[in-house]
């Protein structure tokens, strides 16, 4: 197996809770709590959960658009030589984010409605220095028409354009630099469904073309399924579960997974009141202040009193099976049921 | 399929021919452009369409909420709570006591974005207790005790105590349970709810959908639902609309529509979401191009310019004709259109 492009190593993100006048600090939302990840080239590697679990957060410390409060994420760059992004000077993560970019999932808010396509795909390059003038024009007019838009928009502004077309400008802007690693947060959840469809193809054909290696970030299980090659499903700030697509869709080992999972509705009404319906309470806990033991015991259906919510005995990610981890108490006991395909 | 009592003719509410505009400074946008479709009793009908094509504002046009500066400029909305001559809503003003009488009362809407439906500035009881003192004859107690009991039935744990809280202190989930708690309030006979589980996490919209079943089956309310999940409309749908730029292009139950879909739209719609359980690496069949703006729809059928069986020479240049391709279904396209029917346009 060749070396992972990326290691994340116990990360932590901490953001301080300000309450009152002098806005003293009361106490911190844990929204990264102690993160494990490794990440292999060429990979597409799906990061999932409810919103609030911390997986923007994951994704942006990655990027280092945060600082982690803790941690370690090991990057390996082209040259083979390993670099802490968690603790990079600045000077060395310019060089690094031409080689890490993101995508963000907001496309009417992520484009600065006042430059012109191709200052906003045309800037990083001139940030770092890359290309001016008109070499800049021509690989710009070049990597609008690799993503599927007219080179003759350059002079447009993003207002002029529809969700999906905005969504192909930003990814034109993330790999304008041709990365080695793509953070997409939620690329297409903002898109219609026929425009969905073309992003995630466009996303593959990209990956094929440059041999990118993509985290992909979304809370949509369907879409994750159909693009990622292994999944990791976090919850209030730690990853829960870890392991190839196929066998973490059929053969889940976190109570949490199998209850996200069962909730997905599927596009058959044959398959109505099929299956195991799991529901979960609506209330996340506090991420400033979670539960003790394992932290998804509040809302767990198979959660023993005195094994799972003792202080201090909060389940680790381990291994279950080949490529398989989930950090659940009871794994071994319980046997959880996954996806059925559709019957076409 | 309606269940009609021999009582009550037709369905509870029919909607004919309904075209709705909004006469910006760029423009006439025909928004709904002739949307027939009807709610039978005690059923539930999806609206499904990508955004833009019509559904929400078909919606509005019901309860006559569309906002200024749009207009309903033709076709009938028939409603038929009970006995008697049913009332063309669309024909009301929008204004009028008796609109306001229907709309929340016999009629009432969920709205996509809880947080942003409920007032910050009122606790969730005072709004709930609003809603029920303006359509039903009770005092300020016996609104408190139906208040509670609204919440207890959406499956607010600890009702008594959540009539005090305000919107910012409930999760989405709850405030879509209060929501729907405020759109039962006054016992409606059709429940109109827009993408009502949207903005929410998977785990809340399987919890709100149930929900929403669930109050279905007690109370023998009909539903209409707007949205575009299809997953969405596989769970709960009885029959299906399906919506392009302003026009139904498709309706028939809800099996039908998903196991033999006959729109080149509805196809290409169903091709394009991933299947669970297929594995990873699917390749999504696409629809190229992306939805025209409704001010700058195609002349002829919308859907031509995307379509793969696009007939040149016929469907860029004439309406497609609504044609009847089963009991209770119709596709508008001329594949199903044959030489010997006149094409009619929308009946």
């Amino acid at each position: 197996m060749t070396a992972p492009i990326l290691v994340v190593r116990n990360l932590h993100v901490r953001f301080p809770v300000k309450r009152g006048f002098f806005g003293r600090t009361v106490g911190h939302v844990r929204a990264v709590d102690g993160v494990d990840l490794t990440i292999r080239p060429g990979e597409t590697l799906g990061l999932v959960g409810e919103s609030g679990c911390g997986k923007t957060t994951l994704g942006r410390s990655i990027a280092r658009i945060i600082t982690p409060t803790s941690g370690e994420i090991l990057y390996r760059d082209a040259a083979g030589a390993d670099v802490d992004l968690a603790t990079a000077p600045n000077y060395e993560l310019r060089e690094l984010q031409r080689q890490v970019r993101v995508v963000f999932q907001d496309p009417f808010s992520s484009l600065n409605p006042r430059m012109t396509l191709l200052q906003i795909v045309g800037e990083p390059l001139r940030n770092h220095g890359v290309a001016t003038g008109s070499e800049l024009e021509d690989r710009v007019a070049g990597m609008l028409q690799r993503v599927g838009l007219s080179p003759k928009y350059l002079h447009r502004y993003p207002h002029a354009f529809s969700g999906g077309e905005r969504q192909r400008v930003n990814i034109a802007r993330a790999l304008i630099l041709e990365p080695r690693l793509v953070i997409a947060d939620e690329p297409v959840s903002a898109l219609d469904v026929s425009v969905r469809a073309q992003i995630l193809n466009l996303l593959r054909d990209l990956q094929d073309e440059f041999g990118l290696t993509y985290l992909f970030i979304s809370h949509d299980l369907s879409v994750v399924e159909s693009v990622c090659d292994r999944v990791a499903v976090m919850y209030l700030g730690r990853l829960v579960e870890v392991a190839d697509t196929g066998d973490l869709y059929t053969r889940p080992r976190h109570p949490y997974t199998e209850a996200l999972l069962s909730a997905v509705p599927r596009p058959d009404p044959r398959l109505r009141d099929s299956g195991r319906r799991i529901r979960l309470a609506d209330d996340l806990p506090d991420p400033a202040d979670p539960p003790p033991g394992c932290t998804f015991h509040t809302r767990c259906r198979y959660a023993v009193a005195g094994t799972c919510d003792v202080p201090g005995g909060a389940p680790v990610l381990a291994q279950t099976a080949h490529g398989h981890r989930a950090a659940c108490l009871r794994t071994n006991e319980l046997d959880l049921a996954g996806i059925e395909p559709d019957p076409v | 399929m309606s269940a009609a009592r021999p009582d009550h003719d037709g369905p509870l509410l029919e909607i004919d021919g309904l075209a709705t505009r909004f006469f910006t400074r760029e423009g006439t946008v025909r928004a709904v452009d002739g949307v027939s479709l009807s709610v039978p009793r005690g059923a539930t009908v999806c609206v499904v369409g990508e955004s833009g094509c019509g559904k929400s504002v078909t919606a509005r046009s019901v309860l006559g909420l569309v906002d200024e500066p749009g207009r309903i400029v033709g076709g009938r909305i028939l409603w038929r709570p009970g006995d008697g001559d049913p009332v063309d809503l669309a024909a009301l003003d929008p204004n009028s006591e008796r609109m306001r009488r229907i709309r929340g009362g016999e009629i009432s809407m969920v709205f996509q974005e809880p947080m942003a439906s409920l007032s910050p500035m009122h606790t969730v009881g005072s709004q709930l207790v609003e809603a029920i003192r303006l359509h039903l004859p009770l005092g300020r107690a016996e609104a408190h005790d139906r208040a509670v009991d609204l919440l207890r039935r959406v499956g607010i744990p600890r009702p008594e105590e959540r009539m005090d809280a305000y919107s910012f202190q409930l999760s989405g989930g709850m405030c879509q349970r209060v929501m729907i708690a405020i759109a039962l309030a006054c016992d409606p006979a059709l429940l109109i709810a827009d993408e009502p589980t949207t903005a929410l996490d998977v785990t809340t919209q399987a919890r709100i959908i149930d929900l929403l079943r669930d109050l279905q089956a007690q109370s023998g309310m009909s539903m209409l639902f707007i949205t575009h999940d299809l997953g969405v409309v596989a769970e709960i749908a009885d029959e299906v609309v399906v919506m392009y730029l302003g026009t139904v292009v498709e309706r028939g139950g809800v099996d039908e529509i998903f196991h033999d879909p006959k729109h080149p739209y509805t196809r290409a719609l169903l091709g394009s979401v991933p299947r669970m359980g297929a594995g990873s690496r699917q390749r999504l069949t696409t629809i190229r191009g992306t939805v025209p703006h409704p001010s700058d729809r195609p002349a002829g059928c919308p859907f031509h310019p995307r379509c793969d069986a696009a007939v040149a020479g016929v469907c860029d240049r004439s309406d497609p004709p609504d044609v009847p391709v089963g009991p209770g279904r119709t596709a508008r396209c001329v594949l199903y259109d044959e030489a010997a029917v006149p094409a009619s346009g929308v009946v």
